[in-house]
Formats: C-alpha cells, sequence, structure tokens
C-alpha cells in the first residue's frame, strides 16, 4: 500500500516538533528514518499510526484518507519506540490479544500466531511471561505483535536498540524479507543500520525533512568531498605531510599512524586526489604502499545536514 | 466489530485481575469484612432478630467504596504510565471500546464478589421469613452503586498516570457523593438541600436496600456511570 504525506505538521505547545513535512514510500520500499534525538521522527510515526492527530496536512493510505478512518489501523503494524507491552501476560496470550484487536477471523488466529513464532524465534519463549524475558526477546515479540495481522505497512521505532549483534542482523534480515511486499517505515539514529537495510533515507532535523533519497544519492550530493587514505615512506614524515598539504584543493591531511606513515588526505579540488597524490611521490621518489579511496562516510553527510 | 473487541478487552482485564493476585485479595477481603460484620460481630443478624441483609448491606456498602478504587486506580494511569495505550489504540480499538470494556471488566469482578454472597441470602432464607423483593432490590443497588463507581474511578485514572493519585482521587470524589452531600444536606432545607440529597449516593442506595426501587434511582445510578465514563473518554482521548 502506497502512504503519500502531505504538508503534515505537528506543535506541542509552541515547540513546532513536526513542520511541513511531506514525502511518498511506495509498496515493496523500505524507508529509513534518520535524525538526531528529537528532531520529529517518533512524532512523525506516531501521527502514521494514527496516535497523535496532526495539527495540519494529510496522510493518505493509498486511497483512504487518515482522519478517523480507524479501520486503516488493521493495515498497520506498529512497533512504537521502547516497546511497551503487558509484563503480565504470557507471550502466546499477549499475541492471541493483539490478533482479535486487530481483526484476526478467529479460526486463523492460531495459524497466524504459530507462524509469527516461528519467523520472530519466538520458540523457546513462547510461554514465558513477558516481563521474565530479556530485552532482544521482547523486541521479537514486539515485531510480532506488530505483525501478526500480516499488515501492508510496516512502522518501526527504532526496532534494533537494546540487540546484541546476532539479533541486529537477524532482526535486518527479517525486515528486508518483510520489506518486499509491504510498506517498511523505521526510524533509527544507527547509520550502517539505514545502510544495511533500506532502499530510501529520508533525514529529519528539527521537524523537516534536510534530505531525501538513496544512500548512493546522498553519496553523489556531498561528493565533492574526496578522502583517500595512503601510506607513503620517505625520508622525512614531515616533508610529505608538508608536501602533501600543499596539494591545490587540500583542505586536512591527517597523521593517522605514525609508525605505519598512513595518512589520511581530504580534498575539495575539481583534479582527482589519487593522480595528485600519485605524481607527487614520483616526483619525489618517494614509494606509495598504500592508496585507498574512502566513500563519504554517511555519518558525515548527517553530521552536514544536521549541525546547520 | 465493535461488541467483539470491547469483550476481547474485558476479556483481558478480568484474566489479569485473576492472574494477578487482585481479585482473590479482592474477594478474600470483601468476603471477610461482610462476613464477620453480617455474622459473627456487632448487630449482626443473630442480634437483630430479623431474617433480612440490612446489616450485609450496610457493610457492603462501605466495603465497595473503599476497595473499588483500588481495582480502578490501574486501569489506564498504567496503560499510560508504561506506554501500553498507544499499543492499544494504534490497533482498531478506540478510546470508547477501551473503556466500555475495563468498565465491563470491573463491573464482573464485582459481580463475581457479590455472587459469593448469595450464601448468605440462602442462609438468612432457610432461618426465617426474608423479604424476597427487599433483597433483591438490595443486592440490585449494590450493583449500581458499584457501576458509578467503578466509572468514577476509570475516570479517576483517566487524568493521571500515578497509580496512588488515581485511587486517592476517587475515594475523594466517592466520599462526597457517599457521605459528605448526606452530612451537608441534612443541615440545609428547602430547594438547595433537596437538590445536595437528590445527589447523594447514601441516600440513593439506602432507599434500595429497604427494598424501595425508584426510577429515579436507578436514573441517578446511571447517570453517573455514563457521567464518569463519558469524561474518561474524553481524557482518554484529549491527549492526541
Amino acid at each position: 500500500m502506497d502512504l503519500k504525506i502531505n504538508g503534515l505538521s505537528k506543535h506541542f505547545g509552541l515547540q513546532k516538533a513536526v513542520d511541513n513535512i511531506s514525502f511518498e514510500v511506495r509498496s515493496g520500499e523500505i524507508v529509513g528514518f534518520l535524525g538526531p534525538n528529537g528532531a520529529g521522527k517518533t512524532t512523525t510515526m506516531k501521527m502514521l499510526t494514527q496516535y497523535l492527530t496532526p495539527d495540519h496536512g494529510e496522510i493518505w493510505y493509498g486511497n483512504r484518507r487518515s482522519t478517523e478512518n480507524t479501520d486503516i489501523r488493521r493495515d498497520i503494524g506498529y512497533l512504537p519506540e521502547h516497546n511497551p507491552l503487558y509484563e503480565e501476560m504470557p507471550v502466546l496470550d499477549y499475541l492471541n490479544f493483539c490478533a482479535a484487536l486487530q481483526g484476526v477471523p478467529p479460526s486463523e488466529i492460531p495459524a497466524r500466531i504459530r507462524e509469527m513464532v516461528r519467523k520472530c524465534g519466538l520458540d523457546d519463549e513462547k510461554h514465558k511471561k513477558i516481563g521474565e524475558l530479556s530485552k532482544g526477546y521482547r523486541q521479537r515479540v514486539g515485531l510480532a505483535h506488530a505483525l501478526i495481522h500480516n499488515p501492508k505497512v510496516l512502522i518501526l521505532d527504532e526496532p534494533t536498540t537494546g540487540l546484541d549483534p546476532n539479533q541486529i542482523v537477524e532482526i535486518r534480515e527479517l525486515i528486508k524479507e518483510l520489506g518486499r511486499e509491504k510498506t517498511v517505515i523505521l526510524s533509527t539514529h544507527i547509520l550502517s543500520e539505514v545502510e544495511a537495510t533500506c532502499d530510501r533515507i529520508l533525514i529529519i532535523n528539527k521537524g523537516q525533512i534536510v534530505a531525501d533519497g538513496t544512500v548512493g544519492n546522498l553519496r553523489r550530493q556531498t561528493e565533492s568531498r574526496q578522502i583517500i587514505r595512503v601510506r607513503i615512506e620517505g625520508p622525512s614524515q614531515d616533508n610529505i605531510y608538508q608536501a602533501l598539504r600543499q596539494l591545490p584543493g587540500v583542505t586536512m591531511v591527517d597523521l593517522v599512524n605514525r609508525e605505519d606513515q598512513r595518512y589520511e588526505v581530504q580534498s575539495s579540488s575539481e583534479e582527482a586526489l589519487n593522480r595528485q597524490v600519485f605524481r607527487l611521490c614520483v616526483q619525489n621518489n618517494w614509494v606509495l604502499l598504500e592508496m585507498t579511496p574512502t566513500e563519504t562516510k554517511l555519518e558525515d553527510i548527517f553530521r552536514d545536514l544536521t549541525i546547520k | 466489530m465493535m461488541k467483539s473487541i470491547v469483550a476481547t478487552i474485558a476479556r483481558r482485564e478480568l484474566n489479569s485481575f485473576f492472574d494477578s493476585l487482585t481479585a482473590y485479595i479482592l474477594l478474600i477481603a470483601f468476603l471477610g469484612f461482610s462476613g464477620f460484620f453480617t455474622w459473627i460481630y456487632g448487630s449482626d443478624v443473630f442480634m437483630r432478630k430479623e431474617a433480612d441483609l440490612d446489616v450485609f448491606f450496610g457493610i457492603a456498602k462501605w466495603t465497595l467504596f473503599f476497595f473499588i478504587p483500588a481495582v480502578t486506580m490501574k486501569m489506564l494511569a498504567e496503560e499510560k504510565k508504561t506506554g501500553t495505550l498507544e499499543i492499544l489504540l494504534t490497533k482498531a480499538v478506540n478510546p470508547r471500546q477501551l473503556i466500555l470494556g475495563k468498565y465491563l471488566a470491573c463491573l464482573m469482578l464485582i459481580m463475581i464478589a457479590l455472587a459469593f454472597t448469595l450464601p448468605y441470602y440462602i442462609s438468612v432464607a432457610r432461618i426465617g421469613d426474608i423479604d424476597h423483593g427487599a433483597t433483591l432490590s438490595g443486592y440490585l443497588g449494590l450493583m449500581l452503586m458499584s457501576s458509578a463507581y467503578i466509572a468514577i474511578g476509570l475516570f479517576a485514572s483517566s487524568i493521571t498516570n500515578n497509580q496512588i493519585v488515581a485511587f486517592l482521587l476517587a475515594l475523594l470524589i466517592g466520599i462526597v457523593f457517599h457521605f459528605i452531600l448526606d452530612v451537608i444536606s441534612s443541615g440545609m432545607r428547602g430547594w438547595a438541600g433537596n437538590l445536595l440529597s437528590d445527589l447523594s449516593v447514601g441516600k440513593h442506595f439506602d432507599s434500595m436496600s429497604r427494598g424501595v426501587i425508584d426510577t429515579k434511582d436507578i436514573l441517578f445510578f446511571a447517570g453517573l456511570t455514563l457521567l464518569g465514563l463519558f469524561l474518561s473518554e474524553t481524557f482518554i482521548s484529549k491527549n492526541k
């Protein structure tokens, strides 16, 4: 189901939490919401799930408009931030309860629960009370209840917080698999997560969208900057350092490791930086041991866009 | 669909009363208090030498007054505090269904407690010549009064996320209707006194426990219930 958001705004008192946001998400797309804390990610998600009513703007689910059309919620699976759950309920009872609320026909509920238990890896813990589970398993229960009614749209607020690295990989795989047929929006402030799972990134800052595109696209936008890592063997490290600094367009040289003679060079020059460095070494008869072009990191893009 | 969601919520709440110790403690304490005073202590059934349950109704009126806020205090306050309210309201549940479900669960619990006192009724009926009508009317009165206090309790729970505040607020509102209006109105004459006394839960309940079923009493309790539920719904919907 396609999602279309048009001029969405929400104020809390005098504070603008979300300020005139518009974007679209198509079916089969995984979109990552990225932004510093307090940027408006959670508020936007709460409006998408109808928990909060927007002050202005429209949200369209396919051709249905989300204004108190509560039936839309049956097409949405939502994992809120902090993943609140009924601690005193056993996992299976809880999934049963959620399925009933979401209108899964009673005859299909047992099969759906079995599928969720298998998919989310809850088999060993399914009879325990939720309060007895570790954080990772709680997160799986959260995902399981968000998915129990086979929703077309999945909204996940920081789905991998508190998980260990293995669990993170598992959950990401699950999200990717789901993303093939569903519309998925997830928020995170872990940048590698976005790169690993999302088709598209929306960077939000101070309630506004500051970037929208694929990881590659965003890179190209900020690609005016080149970064390479080099190892150069020569008689004097100071000379090498100075020579690198004096290359046209070079903005920063960093001696990363003195023993290894490893440098990081940043340049905003038009000319390819690796050619310049190579020629420099030839001229001075230095040995170029290693040269690695580094892609602009997502961290840098993020910093650029959100610190202004 | 509306009905099945309310039923699902009510069933979960009722189960959670019995999964936690709430239900058992309530039942034991309620039966203990009312049994003790009805059969063993003070002006009990045997001392009065009358085959009626007036003593029980008098005690139950007060025990329920204290117990109901203890049952209702967590109903919405805890959901708000832990964030599970967000889970419910982002599923196909609207605030009205949520509150109705919780109200029904509480009412069921109280009805179960009252059902356990039926042996009192049977025993008294076997000892002497009990007025069946008056007893039935007394039970109806207890149920209606409970319904009103549950609604007040839910309202108190809907405006805070602190259970203690919800409990105390419910007691505070309750005590005004239960008892203070009676006291004030007894010292007043004219329309103001009548009005206050008409708003007193105590007065309406007492007349029912004596066996008089007046439409006015039923409307009063129903009105108080609806008002409480309506306000709870308003407060739960408000912060959106």
